[in-house]
């Protein structure tokens, strides 16, 4: 097994099984993120569709794995993103770290969400009662993403 | 040929997701592809590619100023992302 992967996908992914893939690294500690299609109590969120750019997607994560790969020993890490129709409660993104310590693996584990939601070139479309709108960008995704050049 | 890509709000607002248009031997600044697809599609294009917060891509990419296009590239047009 590659001990680094990056996915872009429509179908889901079993968190089980790519936990247990970084668990048979026995490097020590293992951090993970998953995020889900949140339901908001005013408007509910009907399903969310996301749209990609096949191939820079791809490449873009690949990089960003890279950077962390570049600060923080790790001994792998696999990053699932899914694309296209997703319902709500629906998991859409799957980051797993291995390291010897957890520190390490907290930190990379952020580090990529924090990349991956302002350089990935992926966008979310939502469908609500009262119509499909885009999300809007969120400034503060932007200084998280800063944050960690300081 | 310069292969341009639009994602997402700007592929909405433009009617198309991909065209093709001949590039000039010594490429084009941002700049002049914008003028160029302008002048090719309507000048809604100048208006949509040249809004705040677009950003460009040159070869899947993020672009910057200094670059020119130039035949065989692929270049894209997107809003801020939003994945995650």
């Amino acid at each position: 097994m590659d001990r680094f992967q990056v996915a872009v996908q429509t179908e889901d992914f079993d968190v089980g099984a790519e936990t247990t893939a970084l668990q048979q690294l026995e490097a020590g500690a293992i951090a993970t993120f998953i995020g889900t299609v949140r339901s908001s109590a005013d408007e509910p969120v009907e399903a969310l569709e996301l749209e990609h750019y096949p191939g820079m997607t791809e490449r873009q994560l690949g990089k960003i794995v890279e950077e962390a790969v570049a600060r923080w020993p790790l001994a792998g890490v696999r990053v699932i993103h899914r694309v296209g129709q997703l319902q709500q409660g629906a998991r859409i993104v799957f980051v797993g770290v291995a390291s010897a310590h957890r520190r390490d693996a907290f930190e990379a584990c952020s580090f990529i969400m924090d990349y991956l939601k302002t350089r990935a070139p992926i966008w979310k479309k939502q469908h609500t009662a009262g119509g499909a709108s885009w999300v809007e960008a969120r400034a503060s995704d932007d200084v998280a993403a800063a944050s960690w050049d300081q | 040929m310069i292969t341009v890509l639009l994602f997402a709000r700007l592929r909405e607002e433009l009617g198309t997701e991909r065209v093709e248009l001949p590039a000039p031997a010594d490429g084009w600044s941002l700049a002049e592809l914008i003028s160029a697809l302008a002048g090719r599609y309507g000048a809604v294009w100048q208006e949509k590619l040249t809004a705040p917060h677009v950003i460009v891509s040159r070869n899947q990419e993020v672009f910057t100023d200094s670059e020119r296009f130039r035949a065989g590239d692929e270049v894209a047009f997107y809003p801020p992302v939003t994945g995650g």
